[in-house]
């Protein structure tokens, strides 16, 4: 996107600084032409017609719709050319170049300037030609899938000296796309019909499998609408793979939708799964930090947009930090004030945070109250890129996929390369050893706790974005990041990833032939058989503990 | 008394013979107080009180269930309420095929859920549910048999510990997904209700419903002997060596997966009776039961009572039921905090539950501070060790 905008800037730019040089003669060159418009003969008004679109200038183009609704003027006395539009009294009128309004005035106030039917057909090839041929790309772009839309037979000349014209490759693709389908469209020569298919399969789009479709309609009595067998046969074609193509398209986009849904899972399972290496705990509450993550993002963008309304897009930079600090504070207060006096007591350990769950949960409630509160996408979030046809990508989980991977490696680093990740390493590995070397184990326990929890508010931050902020929220994930960290093992960071991956992924290649609910069951099944052949996932850690 | 080794002592500790009495003596006293006493009488209990406790005493088995298998075995299933719902559902499929042409809809053949998803026939499921000695069978099979092959996967794979607590919430999670499902046919999220009649008894009536609860409290009664006699067989001793020590006990010779695998099995089955106990006493049965909430709360039960006692888990249930049923009355945003409060509290200041610490102050007194020598390592496990 940023590169994308920035180009667009640039041009802007150039197109401003070209305005400020050029008006006064675009200005008065573009009046001269219209002036043609009243001349006395047909002849004269087509001349000026063909002067205007030579001219290139897009300012004509409402003028001359208007000339071919039989809206344009001149007004009596004046001769002022004006552009009108029916009210109440008569006519309310606008000057033809600047189009400042004129106020209104009677229908015998003017006079319309008369256009016949030799003329109207030159002023729509011209209008098509005038936008198609128009500086800004975007206008272009608008102009050729108008036509794509419509697919009048009068644009195919205008659309065939765009194309000729035209070297901006993604506006010429849409150019050929609208030709292909304007001459499907209208022509009845078998060799531009056949050529028109095929030059349209190379578009991977729903609309243009519904054309080729229409081709091979047949009628009541089960005939094809199509006369000629070899155009039918090249609609086959074009169909065939347009439909290759879009299934293509959809599972590249299951696999983003995949992937997606498995960097949310890693962020919310990869605090989980560092505690229990560590501390052979499970955190029960680790879904409340999640939630609380996403209340700091809340605050955070009351606060921003109380405060400096201005600087409201940064405030999710300021909530990562933000929601890292309060929940990793609460973490590390829940591991000196609870879990410290449960050592050794995996499964009270269990209960006692799933206390604090419910506890977190229940004074969220009350103090945000139950429903639902909004945290708004900041606008470099919003949006979605369109890669192809039936393949789009949203930001805001682009972004989360960046971010989750982000944490991953910056995690990674600090367990492989600093002095805290190296004892916390010692303590996953070997407890009593490493108090014995002198690491004290009580101290990496709070940080290891403080670290998850703070991981996981991190992951309320992402979640904010894509899902409701309610009390409930990490009850959804919770279950989900268990059977990640069952699934990946624990004790090494690529099983949580890989688990997270792969859950995700295989969630959304089921979904669409099981459904939402049946998927999540399948999985679960299958990772209750998975835990029989691998107990301790994918990526034990070996030790010489008997029982671990 | 988790020493002894014969059956002579079966009833001997005074906890037993105490629980036996309260648990018959209730069975008796309270449908006598219901129905002798005038409602004016200041000892008359109004039949919605019956109802309540006959709840509470269906919770207490779902808490004698879980307490044998984690006081006892060590092994914490967080999906308890699984197998307590599938008893459920298979007593509330028997009570939906008792309406008959009373539903809604008139249907003779169809319960009116399915008629409303335009069903034609009957799944095949729902065959022989009419009878109730079919139903009876299915409320243990059910959950037997689930519990039966997911332990048989679990157990023999030497899935312990915590990892053993996740899978089974996810089980009961699994199944609270399947069951809101309409296609399924259990009447999707509204579950299965509006029963009419059980044995021919109208369950609305006062008779019946003091019945139910006398049946209730024999029922638990029995159970908690069951428990009790295998406790106290040589099973049981096996059992709680696992729990203490399952490596040292697999080392002598014994086939831990098949002493867990028994024990799960007859823990489901009660789950399962108390389940269907508890349906019609209520009225409903709907996918919530599954919930993996559900499932941690019959568990804190089994802490506050003192687990490894099994009258323990008895009292912790009505306990722990009496204030959910007052606090959600009196102060329904306090509910929560109590009972996290009281998962912590407990956990950290009162490990043994109230039983366990008032039998280590009665031991204390008696025996001049001797300690016992059970439940020191209660779960056994130390990360890394």
């Amino acid at each position: 996107m940023p590169f994308k905008s920035t180009a667009r800037g640039w041009r802007l730019v150039i197109f401003l600084a070209g305005l400020l040089l050029l008006p006064s003669v675009a200005m008065a060159e573009l009046a001269d032409d219209l002036q043609g418009l009243r001349g006395g003969s047909y002849d004269a008004k087509g001349a000026a017609v063909e002067r205007l679109v030579a001219g290139g200038d897009e300012r004509a183009v409402p003028v001359l719709e208007a000339f071919l609704d039989g809206r344009l003027f001149l007004t009596d006395g004046e001769e002022r050319m004006v552009i009108g539009e029916d009210s109440a009294g008569g006519y309310r009128i606008f000057d033809a170049l600047s189009g400042e309004a004129l106020g209104e005035v009677g229908k015998r106030d003017v006079s319309k300037i008369k256009i016949n039917n030799k003329l109207r057909q030159l002023v729509k090839g011209s209008l098509g030609a005038l936008t198609l041929g128009s500086k800004d790309r975007a206008a272009r772009l608008r102009a050729a899938d108008a036509v794509f839309r419509s697919k009048p037979a009068d644009m195919i000349p205008a659309l065939e000296s765009a194309l000729e014209k035209e070297s901006d490759p993604a506006v010429e693709a849409r150019l050929r796309r609208a030709l292909a389908a304007t001459q499907l469209a209208n022509s009845d020569n078998k060799a531009t019909r056949i050529a028109a298919l095929q030059e349209l399969a190379k578009f991977t789009d729903p609309q243009i499998r519904s054309l080729a479709a229409a081709v091979l309609v047949t009628d009541g009595a089960g005939n094809p609408t199509e006369p000629d067998a070899e155009v039918r046969a090249a609609a086959e074609e074009t169909l065939k793979a347009i439909e290759q193509g879009l299934a293509f398209n959809s599972f590249l986009a299951n696999i983003f939708q995949g992937v997606s849904l498995g960097s949310v899972l890693l962020l919310a399972a990869i605090g989980l799964a560092i505690t229990f290496g560590v501390m052979g705990v499970i955190n029960m509450a680790h879904g409340e930090m999640v939630m609380l993550g996403a209340y700091t993002t809340f605050l955070v963008q009351e606060v921003f947009r109380a405060s400096f309304p201005t600087a409201s897009d940064y405030a999710l930079l300021v909530a990562v930090p933000a929601a890292f600090l309060v929940t990793g504070a609460i973490g590390v207060g829940i591991e000196r004030g609870v879990i410290r006096f449960l050592y050794g007591r995996p499964l009270e350990t269990l209960l006692a945070t799933w206390g604090l769950s419910l506890v977190l949960q229940q004074a969220v409630r009350t103090i945000f109250g139950p429903t639902n509160r909004e945290v708004g996408n900041p606008s470099w979030m919003s949006g979605a890129w369109e890669v192809a046809g039936g393949l789009t990508l949203t930001y805001n989980r682009i972004w989360i996929i960046v971010f989750a991977m982000l944490v991953f490696a910056l995690l990674m680093v600090l367990i492989r390369r600093s002095s805290y990740g190296l004892q916390m390493r010692a303590v996953t590995q070997n407890r009593p050893m490493a108090s014995s070397m002198g690491i004290r184990t009580g101290w990496v326990d709070a940080m290891t706790f403080g670290l998850g929890s703070g991981i996981a508010g991190m992951a309320g931050v992402a979640l904010s974005q894509i899902d409701n902020v309610s009390p409930n929220l990490g009850q959804g994930y919770i279950i989900d990041s268990f059977m990640v960290v069952v699934f990946g093992g624990v004790g090494n960071l690529w099983g949580t990833l890989v688990g997270a991956l792969s859950l995700g992924l295989v969630n959304k290649f089921l979904e669409p032939y099981a459904g939402a609910v049946l998927a999540k069951i399948f999985i679960l099944v299958a990772i209750i058989l998975f835990i029989q052949k691998r107990p301790r996932g994918l990526f034990a850690l070996r030790g010489r503990a008997l029982e671990s | 008394m988790l020493l002894s080794n014969d059956h002579s002592r079966l009833l001997t500790p005074l906890g037993v013979k105490l629980t036996l009495a309260v648990l018959l003596g209730v069975a008796v006293l309270v449908p006598l107080l219901n129905l002798a006493l005038p409602p004016g009488s200041p000892f008359h209990v109004p039949t919605y009180v019956v109802s309540l406790l006959g709840k509470y005493l269906c919770f207490a088995m779902l808490a004698l269930s879980v307490d044998l298998i984690w006081g006892f075995c060590g092994i914490l299933s967080l999906g308890h309420g699984a197998f307590f719902a599938l008893g459920g559902y298979a007593m509330g499929m028997h009570l939906m095929r008792q309406i008959g042409e009373r539903g809604v809809y008139g249907n003779p053949l169809l319960p009116d859920f399915m008629v409303f998803l335009n069903w034609k026939e009957l799944p095949w499921y729902w065959y022989g549910f009419d009878a109730f000695p079919f139903a009876l069978l299915m409320v243990v099979l059910v959950p037997g048999a689930l519990a039966m092959v997911f332990g048989w996967f679990a157990f023999r794979s030497r899935v312990t510990g915590v990892y053993l607590s996740i899978i089974t919430q996810a089980m009961t999670f699994a199944l609270l997904l399947a069951f809101f499902r309409n296609d399924m046919g259990f009447g999707g999220n509204n579950g299965l209700t509006d029963f009419k009649e059980l044995l021919g008894f109208d369950l609305q009536a006062r008779s019946t419903r003091v019945g139910l609860f006398a049946a209730t409290a024999v029922t638990l009664a029995l159970a908690y002997l069951l428990c009790r006699w295998i406790i106290c067989s040589k099973v049981g001793r096996v059992l709680t060596a696992i729990r203490d020590a399952e490596s040292r006990v697999r080392f002598l010779g014994y086939r831990v997966e098949y002493y867990k695998l028994f024990v799960f099995t007859l823990s489901a089955m009660l789950a399962g009776l108390a389940g269907a106990l508890y349906v019609p006493q209520v009225g409903i049965i709907n996918p919530s039961e599954f919930s993996p909430a559900n499932s941690i709360e019959i568990v804190i039960w089994v802490a506050v009572g003192g687990r490894g006692y099994l009258h323990g888990a008895l009292l912790g249930a009505v306990l722990v039921n009496y204030a959910k049923t007052y606090l959600t009355g009196a102060a329904p945003d306090i509910w929560l905090f109590f009972l996290g409060g009281l998962f912590i509290a407990v956990t950290v200041l009162l490990p043994k539950g109230i039983v366990g610490s008032l039998d280590q102050l009665a031991n204390g007194l008696s025996r001049g501070g001797l300690r016992r020598p059970m439940a020191q390592k209660a779960s056994g496990e130390v990360p890394g060790e």
